[in-house]
C-alpha cells in the first residue's frame, strides 16, 4: 500500500468509527439544550427557548472566536491529550486505567519536587529534569498496578482507584510537609520559577502544547506501526492467542501500564509547570477522570483522543463566555460533558436511534470496559 | 422439482428465490425451499455455504434482498425474531440462547411472561405447564432448577421446550449435534422423531453426512449460496452427498503411502504435567516421533491430552521428565523458542488460541512471525510485506475471503482453520503438533487438512496428532499411542491396528479384568 492509499483507507475507517461519537455529541447537545430551557426561569424569570442558542453561540465564540480563545482551548486540551492517551493505550491492551488521575497527581508532585530543588538552576537544565521526574513519578504509579495485575491477578480497576486515594494523601502530606513553601499562608509549594515552561503562543500557550501535539503521532506509530504495538493490541484482544504466539502478556501488561502512567505523569508535570506554577492540594482534581471520557470519545485511537481533548478543552474555554452572555453557570459545561459520556456509553441506544449498523472491529477494544465490570466478555 | 415431490403434503412454509448479499459475497443466491409438517428437512452444506444466513432470513435476523416467504400459501413478512415466533417459527441456535443463572421456567418465559392482573408474572401456572410439557416427552424437568446446572444435552431440551411452549410449528435446529456426545445425539434424534410424529415441521442444519442420512426425510444441499440438489435418504449415500456438497468427488479417506521414518525428532521422556487446578493429570509419559511419520494419540477426551499438548508446545510447565527436539533439550522452552526451532502448532481451540478474531487475516497470518524480517525491520512493521504474504497464502491455500484485510471473525470455521494451517505449515517446520485439527469442520476442509498433513509428513516433518475422533487417528497415523488416565498405555502400528482394539484400550486402558469401576466410569 502506498502512503496515499493508506491515508485514504484511514480516512474511510475514521469516518465509520467517528460516526457514533459524533452522533453522541449531537444528542448530548440536544439534551443539554432541554436542560437549559428547563432551567431558564432561574436565569431570566421566564422560559426562554432561545437560551440554548445564545449559550452555544457564546461557548463557541469563547472557544474559537478570538486568538486568545483558541490558545485557551489548546492549553486546556493539552493535559487531556496526554492523560487521554494514558487511558486509551490501556484500553488497547485490555486494561481499564482509572488511575490516570493518581498518576497525573504523582507526576505533578515529583515534577514539583525536582523543580523546587532546581529553582536556581538554568531552565535548560531544570525543565527537562522536572519533566522527566514527572514522567518517572507517573511511571511508578502505573507500574505498581501493572505488576500487581500481571503477577498476582489483582484487578487494575480496583488497584488504580485505591492508588488515586494514596496519591491524594501523598500530595497533601508533601505540600504541608517537606515541600511546603517558605512564605505561604496555606499548604502549597513556593512558585516554581526555575522550571516554568516557556510561553510561545499568545498569552499562555506553553510548550506543553507541543509535547501533546507530538505525542499523538508517536502513540499512533507505537500502536499501529511498531511490533510492540502489535503485541499490545494482541494482548488486549486475545491474551491466550498472544501467549500461544510467543508474546509475553505479563511483561506487556507491566510495560503498558508503566507507559500509561508515564503519559499521565507527563500531563501532570506539563500542567504544573506550564499552567499552574505551584502545587496545591486542589491541583487539577478532574483531569484524570475527564481523560477517561476523552479516551472513550476518541474510541481509544490517538487521533480520536486528540479530537476528544480539543472538544473538552473548547467547552471549558467557552464556559466563561457562556456565563457572561447567557447567564448560565460554568458548571453547565460539566453537565454537558457528563451527558456526552452518558450517551456515549449507551452506544446501543444511539445506534437504535440513528439506525447505525455496528461498525467494524475498531470498537472491540472498548469491550475491556464492560469486561472490567464482570461482564461476560468475549469468551 | 424434487423426486417424489408430487405425492407429498403441501408445504407448510415455503421460501422462494431468497437472495441475500453481503459486501463482497452473495450468501444466498435465489434459494427456494419447501418445508412440510411432519417432516424433517435437512439442510446440508459446508461451513460458509449459506445455511445459517438462510435460516437467519427465516428467523427475521437478516432481511433478504430478494425473494419471499410463504406460510400455508400466503406471503408473510418476517422483520424480527418476534415476528417469526408469532408465526410459529422457532430456532434452536448452535450456541444456546439461555441465561445460565436463571431457572428453566424463567428461561422459557423470558420475553413472553404470562401476566396475572396485568402486573405480576404468573409463574406457578407457567411452571406447572412446563412440567407437564416435559412429562409429555417423558422428561422429568424441574422448572426451578438453574439452567447453568444442566448438562449440555438437557439445555438443548430446554431450548426445544421453549419453542414448543411458544406454540412453534416450525422448529429450526442449527447444528444441534455439534455440542453433543454420541449418546446425547442418539437421544435428541429420538426427540426429533417424536416431534415429527406429532406434526411439527423440523429443519435440521448439519454438515455431518451420516447424521443427515439417519434422521432426515428430505435433504437439500447448499453450496456457495445456491441449492445444488435435493435427495431423499433412500436414494442417496455419503459419497453422493459429499460430492454435491463440495462440488467435486471427495475422497473420504486419504491416500497415503508408506512412511519413511528418519531420525528421532521429538523425544518425550517420563514427563508429568499438572492441570490448571494443580492436580497431576499426565503421569510419566514417554514416546518419540520420528521425522517423516505421523504419531497419533487416541483417547477419550479428558485423559490428559490437553495437558500433554500444553507441555509439548511450551504453554504448560513440565514438572518431571524431559522433552527433546532434534536432540536439544526443550523441556523449559517457551512458545517463541519452539517456534524458532521449527515447531508448528495447530491448537485445539482455534478461536481462543489460534486467532485474534478482531484482527485482519493478514495480521493473523504473521501472529508468531511479526517481529522479524521480512515482516518487521527493527521495531517497525512492514505492512506491505505482511499484506503480500497474506495474499500469497490466501491464494495457495484457497482461503475463501473477500480480501486479506477483513477481520478473521468474518470467515467460516473451515476457512479460519485453513488460515491457521497455512501459518503453521509454512516455512522450515520440523515438528507439527495437530490438536483436534478437524474438529467441527466440514468434509471438504477435513479432506484438505488431512492431505496437507500427509504431504508435510512426506517432506520429512514429524507430526504429533491428537484427536478425539478415533477415525481420524486411525486414518492418518503411522503409529498410535493410546492415552488412558494420563498414561500412554499402548503403542500400536497404525496400519494393523483395528478400530475395536484401539476402542477397547481407550475405554479400559487395556485392563480386561479387575478394576471394574474404571470401565463403568469411563463409559458414563
Amino acid at each position: 500500500m502506498t502512503a496515499g492509499a493508506r491515508v485514504v483507507a484511514a480516512l474511510h475507517r475514521g469516518r465509520t468509527v467517528a460516526l457514533v461519537p459524533a452522533l453522541s455529541i449531537a444528542l448530548a447537545l440536544v439534551i443539554g439544550a432541554v436542560i437549559m430551557i428547563l432551567s431558564s426561569p432561574l436565569v431570566s424569570g421566564e422560559f426562554d427557548p432561545t437560551l440554548p442558542v445564545t449559550a452555544y453561540q457564546a461557548m463557541l465564540s469563547g472557544a474559537f472566536g478570538s486568538f486568545d480563545g483558541v490558545v485557551r482551548t489548546l492549553v486546556n486540551a493539552t493535559p487531556l491529550v496526554l492523560a487521554g492517551l494514558a487511558v486509551g493505550i490501556g484500553f488497547k491492551a485490555g486494561l481499564f486505567n482509572i488511575g490516570a488521575q493518581g498518576q497525573f497527581l504523582i507526576g505533578a508532585l515529583t515534577a514539583a519536587a525536582a523543580a523546587l530543588a532546581l529553582n536556581d538552576a538554568s531552565p535548560f537544565v531544570a525543565i527537562p529534569i522536572a519533566l522527566v521526574a514527572g514522567m518517572l513519578g507517573g511511571l511508578l504509579w502505573g507500574f505498581v498496578p501493572g505488576a500487581l495485575k500481571a503477577y498476582t491477578g489483582a484487578h487494575e480497576v480496583v488497584v488504580t482507584i485505591m492508588l488515586n486515594y494514596v496519591a491524594l494523601a501523598v500530595l497533601s502530606w508533601a505540600i504541608s510537609g517537606p515541600l511546603r513553601g517558605q512564605n505561604v499562608t496555606f499548604a502549597r509549594t513556593d512558585d516554581l520559577i526555575g522550571a516554568s515552561l516557556p510561553i510561545f503562543l499568545g498569552r499562555d500557550g506553553h510548550i506543553g502544547l507541543l509535547i501533546a501535539a507530538v505525542s499523538v503521532p508517536l502513540a499512533s506509530w507505537l500502536l499501529y506501526r511498531s511490533t510492540i504495538g502489535f503485541e499490545i493490541r494482541t494482548t488486549g484482544a486475545n491474551p491466550d492467542a498472544a501467549r500461544y504466539a510467543g508474546m509475553h502478556p505479563r511483561k506487556l501488561i507491566v510495560f503498558t501500564m508503566s507507559l500509561c502512567g508515564l503519559l499521565a505523569g507527563l500531563a501532570g508535570a506539563s500542567q504544573l509547570l506550564g499552567e499552574v506554577g505551584y502545587m496545591t492540594a486542589s491541583f487539577s482534581t478532574t483531569v484524570g477522570f475527564d481523560a477517561i471520557a476523552v479516551a472513550l470519545l476518541g474510541r481509544a485511537h490517538p487521533v480520536g483522543i486528540l479530537f476528544g481533548a480539543l472538544l473538552f478543552g473548547a467547552m471549558q474555554a467557552g464556559s466563561g463566555n457562556m456565563q457572561i452572555l447567557a447567564g448560565l453557570p460554568v458548571q453547565m459545561v460539566g453537565v454537558l460533558q457528563a451527558t456526552i459520556l452518558l450517551v456515549l456509553t449507551a452506544e446501543v441506544v444511539v445506534r437504535r436511534l440513528f439506525r447505525v449498523q455496528a461498525s467494524g472491529p475498531e470498537l472491540v477494544e472498548l469491550a475491556s470496559v464492560s469486561r472490567s465490570y464482570g461482564g461476560k466478555g468475549t469468551g | 422439482m424434487t423426486p417424489g415431490a408430487h405425492n407429498r403434503a403441501p408445504a407448510l412454509l415455503e421460501m422462494r428465490g431468497i437472495t441475500k448479499r453481503y459486501p463482497g459475497v452473495v450468501a444466498n443466491d435465489a434459494i427456494s425451499l419447501e418445508i412440510r409438517a411432519g417432516e424433517i428437512h435437512a439442510l446440508l452444506g459446508e461451513n460458509g455455504a449459506g445455511k445459517t444466513t438462510l435460516m437467519n432470513v427465516l428467523y427475521g435476523l437478516a432481511a433478504p434482498d430478494e425473494g419471499e416467504i410463504l406460510m400455508e400459501g400466503l406471503a408473510i413478512k418476517i422483520a424480527s425474531p418476534h415476528d417469526a415466533i408469532a408465526r410459529g417459527i422457532s430456532m434452536v441456535h448452535q450456541h444456546f440462547m439461555l441465561v445460565p443463572v436463571l431457572s428453566v421456567a424463567d428461561n422459557i418465559l423470558l420475553g413472553d411472561e404470562p401476566m396475572k392482573n396485568l402486573v405480576f408474572v404468573d409463574r406457578s401456572a407457567a411452571s406447572a405447564r412446563i412440567r407437564e410439557l416435559g412429562a409429555s416427552f417423558g422428561w422429568e424437568i424441574d422448572p426451578e432448577r438453574p439452567v447453568g446446572q444442566l448438562s449440555v444435552g438437557w439445555q438443548q431440551r430446554v431450548e426445544i421446550l421453549k419453542a414448543i411452549y411458544r406454540n412453534a410449528k416450525v422448529l429450526v435446529l442449527d447444528e444441534p449435534t455439534a455440542v453433543l456426545t454420541p449418546q446425547e445425539t442418539k437421544e435428541i434424534f429420538g426427540v426429533l422423531r417424536r416431534l415429527k410424529a406429532e406434526g411439527y415441521a423440523i429443519v435440521f442444519i448439519s454438515h455431518k453426512l451420516y447424521e443427515v442420512l439417519e434422521i432426515a426425510d428430505m435433504i437439500t444441499v447448499i453450496r456457495r449460496g445456491k441449492v445444488v440438489g435435493s435427495r431423499e435418504p433412500a436414494t442417496t449415500n455419503e459419497d453422493d452427498l459429499a460430492e454435491l456438497m463440495v462440488g467435486r468427488e471427495v475422497q473420504l479417506t486419504v491416500d497415503r503411502g508408506e512412511s519413511h521414518p528418519g531420525d528421532r525428532m521429538l523425544e518425550v521422556e517420563g514427563i508429568s504435567v499438572n492441570d490448571d487446578r494443580g492436580r497431576e493429570v499426565v503421569h510419566d509419559v514417554s514416546f518419540e516421533v520420528r521425522a517423516g511419520e505421523i504419531f497419533g494419540i487416541a483417547g477419550v477426551a479428558g485423559n490428559g491430552q490437553d495437558e500433554l499438548v500444553g507441555a509439548v508446545t511450551g504453554l504448560r510447565r513440565v514438572h518431571r521428565g524431559t522433552i527433546r527436539l532434534g536432540g536439544d533439550d526443550v523441556t523449559r522452552a517457551d512458545p517463541r523458542r519452539l517456534h524458532k526451532m521449527g515447531v508448528g502448532f495447530v491448537p485445539g481451540d482455534r478461536q481462543r488460541f489460534g486467532l485474534v478474531l478482531s484482527f485482519p487475516l493478514s495480521d493473523n497470518l504473521v501472529l508468531n512471525d511479526y517481529y522479524h524480517a521480512p515482516y518487521a525491520r527493527g521495531l517497525v512493521r512492514d505492512d506491505d510485506a505482511i499484506l503480500r504474504n497474506a495474499e500469497a497464502v490466501i491464494a495457495k491455500y484457497d482461503v475463501r475471503t473477500p480480501s486479506a484485510t477483513v477481520p478473521s471473525q468474518t470467515l467460516s470455521g473451515g476457512n479460519q482453520q485453513k488460515l491457521i494451517v497455512a501459518r503453521e505449515f509454512e516455512g522450515d517446520v520440523r515438528l507439527l503438533v495437530l490438536d483436534q485439527p478437524t474438529r467441527g469442520l466440514d468434509v471438504g476442509s477435513i479432506e484438505f487438512i488431512h492431505r496437507q498433513a500427509v504431504a508435510r509428513r512426506d517432506t520429512g516433518v514429524a507430526i504429533l496428532l491428537i484427536s478425539a475422533e478415533l477415525d481420524e487417528v486411525l486414518e492418518l497415523s503411522d503409529r498410535i499411542g493410546v492415552m488412558y488416565r494420563g498414561r500412554i498405555v499402548e503403542v500400536l502400528d497404525g496400519r494393523s491396528a483395528s478400530r475395536e482394539e484401539v476402542g477397547l484400550l481407550m475405554a479400559t486402558g487395556g485392563r480386561t479384568s479387575g478394576i471394574q469401576e474404571q470401565i463403568v466410569e469411563t463409559a458414563s
